[in-house]
Formats: structure tokens, C-alpha cells, sequence
């Protein structure tokens, strides 16, 4: 399987703390890797600074063998490749749940009309929101708001799915129906890159769990390797805290 | 001060309070909407984000300062003074401005200069989880600005904008001074034609307060049309397409 991206060596400071030193990792076409690590072991950060909401260091980034940290490269049309949802879900609040999941396609991507209401509608439909095309984000609850916001990044047809920490602002019962949908996008075989602390689930619907720790990746592989035979010393008491 | 004259002065000077209140209005509203349409530029010039020591920056750094420039003055000087110097000092070189067009220019630019920092606080308070929304799925500033930050800009500094409306709507008496016919000029008309000061105030009074209550009660009105209810009704769907009522 081919790489869609490669990360090498990326470093990234603010100011004086580093928070990622030397990461280096690939995402393949279809795989769901899973992120997990405890706050401030740079796991966000990693994700953001693959779509550049964070500009890294140092460093590079390729995307289908270019290097997008190139100063020509265009990062507009670089992100419309990756599709992120944030822990805050972060839905348009001026426009209704439809125009949320349409602007992008308009606008960005000049699709018609047509064509972009017929794709926010199966996507819709895909996270189960169809019924609420009309609804303005602050009639809506946690997860619904959240599961947009799945629908609009899909909506683009990206290549690469980010999700960063998607259940953690959401109430208990609401992290059921966000993780449902998540869970059907693996088995329909999007490469998806999820940070998470949902271990269970991180377990059953990952291919591959990279533990991270003070900025640097400290143990990657199969859930069962990670998750069950840690290896390293971090990463088992990483666990033991959070396998309670 | 009695009923009868208050009568007695509106028969017959109607026609009078009616243009002056006409005047003034239309001076407030249009100079509303100059002012706004100013503050959106500055406040967007005043935010855009620049990569640091390229020409762009130096070009905007001037650039703004300029602006700055200007919004401290016309906020730092009382707008009966703006006035005389805008429409004398323009005369004194030749440029003899129409008194209306001269009222439309004070007012306007005064109101943009109050307008240019109530936008900026508004684009500075939008959450900065939207431009990071917008970013990802890849708009441009100018794409995230005009699709996504500035529509809520404009939902949340409406009672500021209403607020300036209704301060337009009293401050365009001071233009007197140039001569434009507003409400308060054609009182002072009425008032030293009839020699009943009081009584004739005391209407400019009342529609002054007419047309501010009114004004503030048609936006009270768009805020709750455009906020919509809180909470999301299903029946929409099934009675078809549209947008949500209610």
C-alpha cells in the first residue's frame, strides 16, 4: 500500500517548549490510525500541523511524494485533501446544517449546486442528520453538531480523515452516536487519523495505535501489540491509568 | 405653553416638521449605512493577517496607519466642528458641496470612524475555531471573511449599529450650522416665525422620539427574525421545502 503521507523529522516549538521533536510517521491509503497519549504529549498538535493549522518547525510533510512545507506549494488546495473535525466541532454558526456541509464544496471546489447539495445530502444522510438540513447549528445538541461537522468534512471527498479528539467536549450518552458513525467511515475503507481516549474503541476500529509521549512517538503498531503487550515502560503506565 | 398652541403651530407648519423629519432621517440612514460599509473596510484592514518583512506588510502598515489616522480624528473632534470645516473649508478652495451632500460626508465618515473599531471588536470576538473550520476545508482569508466570519460580525454588532442609527438620528440637529434643513433647522424657522420657542421644540421633541423609539423597536425586530427560534422544528421538512418559519 502506498503512502498518502509521510512526516519526517517534524519538529515543531512554541516559543521556548517543544512540543514535537523529531516525529516521524506515514499514514497508508485505507488505514485507521489511531493517536492516543496523555494531554500535552503533542498529539493535536501533530494533527494540526499535517494540515498546517499549526506551522511546523521543522521539518517535512509529503503528500503523495511533494513536500507541501515548500514555500510554492499551494496549501489551500492541500487542505481541501484532508478533512478535519475538531473537538469543538466548530460548525458554521451563520449557516444552516445543508450550507455547512455546502459552502466548502462551492466555493472551494466550484462544484454546481446540484452537485454539491446532492453530496451534502448522502453524507447527511451517512451520519444520520438529513432530517435536520434546515437547522441552525445552535438548535443542535453536542453529537448532532459533531456528526455535521463529519458530514461536511466527508462532503469534500478528502483523501484523509483527522479527527481531533472528536468525543471529548461531548456529554457521555452523545459519544456513542459520534463514535458509531467513525466507526462505519473505517469499515467503508477511509484512511482516517484519529486522535483519541476512547482506548476501547481505539482498540476495535484502529489498524494501527501510535503512542505518543513528550513529543516524540514512543510506540506504534497492531492494537493487540500496543494496546495489550506494550513494550515500553511509558506506554504501560500510560495505560494502567487510563485501563482503570 | 398650552395644548391649543402646540395644535395651532402643527396646522400650520405641518409641512415643515414633516420635510425637516424627513431630512433628518434620510441624513441618519443613508449616513448609517456609509459609516458601516467604511467600518467593515477598516475593520477588515485592520485584522488581516500578513507574513512578516514582505512588501505586502509595509504596504499595509502605512496603510493602516493612515486609517488609524483618520478614525482618531473624526473621533476626536466634536462633529459640529467637522462640519463647519469639511463644508467652509471645501468652499474656501472652490469645491461648493451641496449642504445635504456636505451633511451625508460629516455624518458618514464620523459614523465610520466609530464604526471601523465596533467591527474590529466584532471580528475579534468570533470564536477562533471558525477561521480554523473555514482554513480546513480550504478557504482563503478573503474566503473565511466573507463566507463564514463576517455574516456573524454583522448579526452580533447590529444594536451597536442600532445604537449609532439612533445617535445619528439626534446628532444630525448640530448640522444646522451648515444650513442643512433637518428637523431642528426648520423648528428654529417655525420658532422664529411664531416667536412659541417652547411649543415648537416640544414637537421637534416628540418626533425625535418617535422616530428613535421606532427605529429601536424595527431592530429589536431583525435580531429575533434573524436568530431565529431555539430550538429546531422537524415539521419544516415535512411541509416541504423552504426555509424554516416560525
Amino acid at each position: 500500500m502506498t503512502n498518502v503521507i509521510e512526516i519526517q523529522n517534524l519538529r515543531k516549538s512554541f516559543g521556548s517548549h517543544e512540543v514535537l521533536r523529531d516525529v516521524n510517521f506515514n499514514v497508508k491509503k485505507g488505514e485507521v490510525v489511531c493517536l492516543i497519549g496523555s494531554s500535552g504529549s503533542g498529539k493535536s498538535t501533530l494533527l494540526r500541523c499535517i494540515n498546517l493549522l499549526e506551522k511546523p518547525s521543522g521539518g517535512n510533510i509529503i503528500y503523495k511524494g511533494e513536500n507541501i512545507l515548500d514555500k510554492k506549494h499551494n496549501i489551500e488546495k492541500y487542505r481541501t485533501h484532508l478533512g478535519m473535525v475538531f473537538q469543538q466541532f466548530n460548525l458554521f454558526n451563520n449557516l444552516d446544517v445543508l450550507n455547512n456541509c455546502v459552502v466548502g464544496q462551492q466555493k472551494v471546489l466550484k462544484r454546481n449546486k446540484q452537485e454539491s447539495t446532492d453530496k451534502a445530502m448522502k453524507f447527511l444522510e451517512v451520519v444520520g442528520m438529513a432530517q435536520y438540513k434546515n437547522a441552525k447549528p445552535r438548535q443542535l445538541s453536542g453529537g448532532q453538531k459533531q456528526r455535521v461537522a463529519i458530514a461536511r468534512a466527508l462532503a469534500m471527498d478528502p483523501d484523509v480523515m483527522l479527527f481531533d479528539e472528536p468525543t471529548s467536549a461531548l456529554d457521555p450518552e452523545m459519544v456513542g452516536e459520534v463514535l458509531k458513525v467513525i466507526r462505519l467511515l473505517a469499515e467503508q475503507g477511509n484512511t482516517m487519523l484519529i486522535v483519541t481516549h476512547e482506548m476501547e474503541f481505539a482498540r476495535e476500529v484502529a489498524d494501527r495505535i501510535v503512542f505518543m509521549d513528550q513529543g516524540v512517538i514512543v510506540e506504534e503498531g497492531q492494537p493487540e501489540h500496543v494496546l495489550v503487550n506494550p513494550k515500553h515502560e511509558r506506554t504501560k503506565e500510560f495505560l494502567k491509568r487510563t485501563l482503570r | 405653553m398650552s395644548f391649543e398652541t402646540i395644535i395651532s403651530i402643527l396646522e400650520n407648519n405641518w409641512p415643515m416638521f414633516l420635510r425637516g423629519a424627513y431630512i433628518t432621517l434620510a441624513i441618519a440612514i443613508i449616513s448609517t449605512i456609509l459609516g458601516t460599509v467604511i467600518g467593515f473596510f477598516i475593520g477588515n484592514m485592520h485584522t488581516t493577517p500578513v507574513r512578516k518583512k514582505s512588501l505586502k506588510s509595509v504596504f499595509l502598515k502605512v496603510f493602516n496607519f493612515i486609517l488609524t489616522c483618520y478614525v482618531e480624528v473624526f473621533r476626536g473632534t466634536p462633529m459640529i466642528v467637522q462640519a463647519m470645516v469639511v463644508f467652509y473649508g471645501l468652499a474656501s478652495y472652490g469645491l461648493e458641496l451641496d449642504r445635504f451632500l456636505a451633511a451625508l460626508v460629516v455624518v458618514g465618515l464620523n459614523t465610520g470612524a466609530y464604526m471601523a473599531e465596533i467591527v474590529r471588536g466584532g471580528i475579534i470576538s468570533i470564536d477562533k475555531g471558525q477561521y480554523e473550520a473555514a482554513q480546513a476545508i480550504g478557504m482563503s482569508h478573503f474566503q473565511t471573511m466573507f463566507y463564514v466570519v463576517l455574516p456573524q460580525v454583522g448579526r452580533n454588532i447590529l444594536p451597536a449599529t442600532g445604537n449609532q442609527l439612533v445617535m445619528n438620528i439626534k446628532d444630525t440637529a448640530v448640522l444646522n450650522v451648515i444650513s442643512v434643513t433637518e428637523l431642528y433647522y426648520q423648528t428654529k424657522s417655525v420658532a422664529g416665525a411664531n416667536f412659541k420657542f417652547a411649543e415648537s421644540f416640544f414637537i421637534a421633541c416628540v418626533i425625535y422620539l418617535i422616530m428613535t423609539f421606532t427605529t429601536t423597536r424595527i431592530l429589536r425586530l431583525m435580531e429575533k427574525k434573524l436568530d431565529g427560534p431555539d430550538a429546531y422544528n422537524m415539521a419544516v421538512n415535512i411541509r416541504g421545502r423552504g426555509e424554516q418559519k416560525i
